[in-house]
């Protein structure tokens, strides 16, 4: 009857069953709201999703883990803030740092939280507007040979919601001028820029390319009719990436 | 509010270290003491029951958990005679889904494969006129609450909004802080809003309509009651401290109408805290995966006094409780304060004594604070102590259920017949009524520029659709969806509907009309209507006038339940909506309920494959009464358009089917802007053109091309049908006798809306007018 998919029907990117092992861990804070999705994600990808509590002082033996988003504590002091001080962000911020450079996706607050730790430089302030601001955001991605970008082309355009009160992306000159020149910049805002975030930048990638932050959220376009209006799917590469690299090796 | 000094000298020395504190002991025997009964807002006749009730005066304390809970919107004293009629026009049909009926924190509906879900709107007017953002912010806080009291995860919300005309100074403040509320606690409590409404009218000018809707699902051996059964269970208050904000703010604020010469009611309003409420929403369901509680109510309006004596009469009876027990913000809180105290993301739980240790161990982990402050008895009585003395010895019954009752006098008002009498056909307003091409051309531009049928993406940009990954359809869909079972794709779809200008005509029909809206947009959606939830929002009940409007809407609306087969499962009243004598329109806000076996068959309101058929279903007549048209001509009169439930039935089915058996791409209900605001909203949901004609269905109907467009006749849809569906789709309507005509293809390469003989609009023209009008007044 119709050329559009029906709604739930998973058109795409779905890696080999032989990954069905990968375990990757998502992260719940007091606050944290998308990591029930963020969970599906991982499970459409084809990996096992683990649920892991900030409280918990080891990371369970996952291969990769998602801080997902949402407001953990309430944003109170400031997004990410108290997060920060979990007792599991710094089993992740070691095992990240470390020679097996676990890869690390933070999405939204998740991205808040990994600037609160230092795993990634720079901030996000109020957006520009002062709303919160919902809404299908395309993106270019800027650097498709990290962790969490490599199953995507480079320049390649896709869209994903966008859905955050403190989304302006902000650092000093300096830092900017550094991500731009080493290829840090892993996604920018394309047509308009939601936040006023310096330089359209949407997120951005540590150096060694296993920690990855954005502010729009690929978790909730993973399924055909539950997320943006015409394409749906653009976030599922996110995940299938991950397993690309822990397949790899990479 | 002030403590009841108790008349000893030596006595107040020695509690004066804290409160004078009125014991029961001391209220008998000081019967003469003077209270503040009317301050707290009860009238002579109801104090004076108080008094027979107990047999003696009311302690401070007692007087204030009755003064609260037999307020008007505790009680619901001025419409429950009249509410009865929900429950008693039901047949048995329409209860063999009926898990949970009215009366409940929610009530609940069987969905089928062991699953249930619950729903509930309710008012938060006059919190978010005094302060917007927090008055709507709890309004979302507290419907979430009734919700997790039923054993459900919440799933989304929707926020019916009524506010005073567009460029009048105070709507930008209601309308940046309402919005602002609902988006800053919704969103962090991770609930999809997926729909709603947004209505701009001087008539709520000083009283907006704040309505929050709520649903939740769960598995049926989940659901829970607020009952305390079991004599020994531990009574545990749980979540937020009690703080010394929304005292009063039950039988205050919402009892009573604004006027000038009164202080400002500020410090009733909650101030709402969402990250406790997400934090208290997970650590409810883990207790009731647990199993760990027997009985379970939130606190909302009149707080402990209500969770205490609801809790105590729906259960074995009776309840001891220890108030120095409770955890507070402010220390300096008297015992009456703690019990009237309306603070949010509270909840009351009774726990068996086996249970405490894994209780507590849930507490812990979600770093929530408690406090056990007694527990149930069979004695009939609830008991409140403080540090040991007796400050409240009631029949909990007396308080929760048994309050006054008012046969509140009510009459057709005299100004009635001629506003009815009052067409908009003809009249002055009428004048130069569009007839060219390039008039009606106008029209269309103004009408979909105009406050009420322009876009809200302003509004709904500022929510979070996405979180949960279950929405399938929000606004601007005719009705929101959320998917409820991964597996098997079973979900509900949620609309809520309400026209004051059509209910302020004719109440009894313009109820019945808001129903058949909200009926209409489920099954546009492809949901099979299952239940009501309704939010009675009206003036004061004490002028007939208002009285007849609410009590003629409550009929309306339960004869059209009735025969609609949907049962009305709860609600909420919102009464004294006026500002000094000027009530606003009647509005009752009613939401329907639908479910879908698989969210994956939902129908979006917009096209977007080219070349399918468009069809108009129903028939038009010439009905501009109340209609946007007039409004915005600045008329006001005559009667609604009409209703013709079997139409709306026979209607729902075919879009239900069509649905289900993939006859259909697009459906779009019209309501109101008639026909000119149903074409363009389905062309720039998935900006994709069409070419109508209008000629043959204005032949057939008799009209001309202007009231085809612009009237507001009920029980019409428009669906686009793909070619290889067309012969079915047609039968379909044939063999149920109703009327279906092809009144154009959708035009995937014009860029534009070509209503042929008459004009075409580039579609980015329409988008600019429909989209500029909420930018240019809110910024």
């Amino acid at each position: 009857m119709t050329e559009t998919p029906l709604i739930g029907e998973v058109s795409s990117g779905v890696a080999s069953a032989a990954l069905s092992g990968a375990r990757i861990g998502v992260v719940t804070f007091p606050g944290t709201l998308d990591d029930r999705d963020a969970a599906r994600a991982v499970r459409l990808a084809g990996a096992t999703a683990v649920e892991l509590w900030h409280g918990d002082n080891e990371l369970a033996d996952v291969d990769a883990v998602v801080i997902p988003g949402g407001f953990s504590y309430g944003d109170y002091l400031r997004a990410g803030a108290i997060s920060r001080f979990a007792p599991l962000m710094s089993r992740i911020v070691d095992a990240a740092n470390s020679d097996a450079k676990l890869p690390v996706l933070g999405i939204c607050n998740g991205f808040q939280i990994l600037t609160e730790a230092h795993l990634l430089p720079g901030s996000m302030i109020k957006n520009d507007h002062l709303k919160f601001l919902c809404r299908d955001q395309v993106l270019r991605v800027e650097n498709n040979t990290t962790a969490w970008t490599n199953a995507y082309a480079a320049g390649q355009e896709i869209t994903v919601p966008l859905k955050n009160q403190d989304g302006q992306y902000i650092a000093d000159e300096k830092t900017l001028d550094a991500l731009e020149a080493e290829g840090r910049v892993a996604f920018r805002y394309v047509g308009m820029n939601p936040n006023g975030s310096r330089r359209d930048i949407a997120g951005i990638t540590n150096a060694a390319g296993n920690v990855v932050g954005l502010m729009p959220h690929p978790e909730h376009a993973i399924e055909v009719g539950y997320g943006p209006d015409h394409t749906g799917t653009d976030g599922l590469g996110f995940f299938t990436s991950v397993l690309n690299t822990l397949l790899g090796g990479k | 509010m002030s403590e009841i000094s108790t008349g000893s000298t030596t006595e107040a020395a020695e509690s004066a270290k804290k409160f004078n504190i009125d014991t029961v002991e001391n209220a008998a025997k000081t019967p003469d003491v003077e209270l503040p009964w009317a301050e707290l807002g009860l009238k002579q006749n109801e104090f004076d029951d108080v008094v027979k009730v107990l047999g003696r005066r009311p302690t401070g304390a007692e007087l204030a958990m009755y003064s609260v809970m037999w307020s008007e919107h505790c009680s619901y004293k001025s419409s429950k005679n009249h509410l009865r009629q929900f429950g008693s026009k039901v047949t048995e049909e329409m209860k063999k889904d009926m898990l949970v009926g009215i009366g409940e924190n929610a009530g609940v509906t069987n969905l089928g494969d062991g699953w249930a879900v619950t729903f509930k709107i309710e008012s938060h007017n006059s919190p978010s006129f005094v302060e917007p953002y927090q008055g709507a912010a709890t309004g979302i806080g507290g419907i979430v609450r009734d919700i997790i009291s039923m054993g459900a995860r919440p799933v989304a919300v929707m926020d019916p909004l009524r506010f005073g005309a567009i460029d009048h100074p105070d709507t930008a403040r209601v309308m940046h802080g309402a919005v602002a509320g609902i988006g800053g606690y919704g969103n962090s409590l991770g609930l999809p809003n997926i729909g709603g409404e947004m209505v701009f009218d001087a008539v709520y000018q000083g009283n907006p309509l704040v309505n929050a809707l709520a649903v939740g699902v769960m598995r049926h051996e989940d659901i829970r009651l607020a009952n305390a059964s079991g004599k020994g269970n531990k009574v545990v208050l749980f979540g937020a401290r009690t703080g010394g904000d929304g005292i009063g703010g039950a039988s205050v604020l919402a009892s009573e109408s604004f006027d000038d010469t009164k202080p400002s009611k500020r410090p009733a309003v909650q101030v709402g805290d969402p990250f406790a409420e997400k934090v208290l929403i997970e650590c409810c369901l883990e207790l009731f995966k647990g199993s760990l509680v027997e009985g379970i109510q939130d606190l909302g309006a009149a707080g402990i006094s209500c969770a205490t004596s609801e809790l105590a009469s729906n259960g074995d009876g009776g309840m001891q409780v220890e108030l120095t027990s409770v955890l507070l913000r402010d220390p300096t809180l008297t015992p009456g304060e703690i019990l009237m105290s309306e603070s949010q993301e509270r909840m009351m739980a009774v726990v068996t004594p086996e249970n405490i240790a894994a209780f507590e161990a849930v507490m812990e982990k979600w770093a929530v604070e408690y406090s056990w402050l007694g527990e149930v008895t069979d004695t009939g009585r609830l008991i409140i102590t403080w540090e040991g003395e007796v400050i409240v010895d009631v029949d909990p019954r007396t308080v929760a259920h048994d309050g006054p009752v008012y046969d509140r006098p009510y009459a057709r008002p005299q100004w009635q017949d001629a506003l009815q009498a009052d067409t908009f056909t003809g009249s002055v307003q009428d004048g130069g009524r569009p007839a060219s091409a390039e008039d009606i051309k106008a029209a269309v531009l103004e009408l979909i520029a105009s406050p009420n049928m322009c876009s809200k993406d302003w509004i709904t940009n500022q929510y979070d659709r996405y979180v949960g990954g279950n929405t399938a359809l929000a606004f601007p869909d005719d009705a929101g969806v959320v998917r409820v079972d991964e597996e098997t794709g079973l979900g509900v779809a949620l609309a809520t509907d309400a026209n004051g200008r059509y209910t302020f005509l004719d109440p009894f029909h313009g109820a019945q009309l808001a129903l058949a809206e909200a009926y209409r947009n489920v099954a546009t959606s492809g949901a099979v209507p299952m239940a009501v939830s309704d939010c009675l929002n009206f003036g004061s009940p004490e002028d007939p006038d208002v009285m007849w409007q609410l009590a003629e809407s409550i009929r309306g609306l339960s004869d059209a339940c009735m025969e609609l087969g949907i049962p009305v499962t709860g609600g909420n009243v919102s009464l004294y909506n006026q500002t000094g004598t000027t009530p606003i329109h009647p509005s009752p806000v009613v939401a329907v309920l639908g479910k879908l076996d698989d969210v994956a068959r939902r129908t979006p309101s917009g096209w977007k494959e080219d070349g399918q058929a468009i069809y108009l279903l129903g028939t038009t007549a010439d009905e501009l009464d109340g209609s946007e048209w007039a409004n915005l001509r600045g008329h006001l009169g005559g009667l609604p358009p009409k209703v013709v439930l079997s139409a709306e039935r026979a209607l729902g089915e075919i879009l239900i089917n069509a649905s289900r058996d993939g006859m259909v791409d697009a459906a779009h209900d019209l309501s109101e802007g008639g026909l000119a605001a149903a074409l363009v909203e389905s062309s720039l949901r998935y900006n994709t053109g069409a070419r109508i004609a209008l000629d043959e269905v204005a032949a057939r109907d008799g009209v001309d091309a202007f009231t085809l467009l612009f009237s507001e006749s009920q029980a019409r849809a428009i669906v686009a049908v793909p070619r290889s569906e067309e012969i079915r789709f047609t039968d379909m309507c044939t063999a149920r006798n109703f009327p279906a005509a092809r009144i154009g293809v959708v035009d995937a390469a014009s860029g534009s809306l070509d209503l042929q003989g008459q004009f075409s609009v580039p579609l980015d023209e329409l988008r600019e007018a429909h989209e500029a009008t909420l930018p240019k007044y809110f910024g």
